[in-house]
């Protein structure tokens, strides 16, 4: 699935990284802690995350991600915009929480070896 | 062979431009075709070490030197150096203040992650004299570029 059908799918609003909604999602992935998520982010996933600032892209660049979504209603860096459309990664954001969409986006098969 | 080696500079507390060192050296790596599971290696070593550097370090620079059997990774700053190496090599020791926290850095997984993914690490500082952290990935069948 492309970034953008998922951000037609959801509605999400799209923040930044117009050029990257072609990237291809294979995978899913849901945390905080920026280490954590350097060390075990999966190739080409998409990242459900509540930090706003600017150092999620150059994680998303280095784990070659998707596309960020940012969860909780919260809001991205202004810097984090410029730098995300700099890199061409997606910021997408929507009113659910991480545990919702994490849920709906596994069901689509999102990550999900064995979708319903 | 000779190797290729190529520097980019770490800036201390610039978030501005944290991260485009590591960023800098996967594009190299990736224009070389190096294998992507090396290069995702790499990559976690230059960020966490990077990171270092920009928290708690102070200016340096991040390193590849790239040899046909090898491929060096350093990580140097002027810092304040590391008290006790052995400690910050533990899981979830950290001396992250509340800002960094904040920003979901700080769990202490930085060293030990560096540690794990690389073949080799050695890291050397003392007290207000920096800190140089090198790392060693041997070139293994299947990661040289075709």
């Amino acid at each position: 699935m492309q970034v953008k059908e998922l951000v037609e799918r959801f509605g999400f609003e799209v923040k930044a990284g117009n050029n990257g909604l072609d990237r291809q999602i294979k995978d899913g992935y849901c945390g905080d802690l920026l280490s954590e998520i350097m060390a075990n982010a999966p190739q080409g996933c998409v990242w459900l995350t509540i930090q706003g600032h600017q150092n999620i892209v150059a994680v998303a660049v280095l784990r070659e991600m998707a596309a960020i979504i940012i969860t909780g209603g919260q809001t991205p860096d202004e810097e984090t915009l410029q730098k995300a459309n700099q890199e061409n990664i997606p910021i997408l954001l929507g009113s659910h929480s991480a545990y919702q969409l994490a849920g709906r986006l596994y069901a689509l098969g999102v990550g999900n070896p064995q979708p319903e | 062979m000779a190797g290729l080696v190529k520097s980019f500079n770490i800036k201390a507390r610039d978030f501005n431009h944290a991260g485009e060192a590591s960023i800098s050296v996967q594009s190299l790596l990736k224009s070389m075709n190096y294998n992507p599971k090396l290069i995702r290696r790499i990559a976690i070593c230059g960020y966490e070490g990077e990171m270092n550097a920009v928290m708690h370090g102070g200016d340096g620079f991040l390193r590849i030197e790239i040899d046909s059997d090898k491929l060096v990774l350093e990580v140097s700053d002027s810092g304040q150096g590391i008290e006790d190496i052995e400690l910050a090599m533990q899981a979830g020791y950290s001396t992250a203040n509340d800002d960094y926290r904040e920003m979901g850095f700080g769990a202490g997984m930085g060293l030990p992650n560096m540690k794990k993914n690389a073949d080799q690490i050695i890291v050397e500082s003392e007290k207000g004299q920096g800190t140089q952290v090198r790392m060693i990935f041997f070139i293994k069948e299947g990661d040289m570029p075709a």
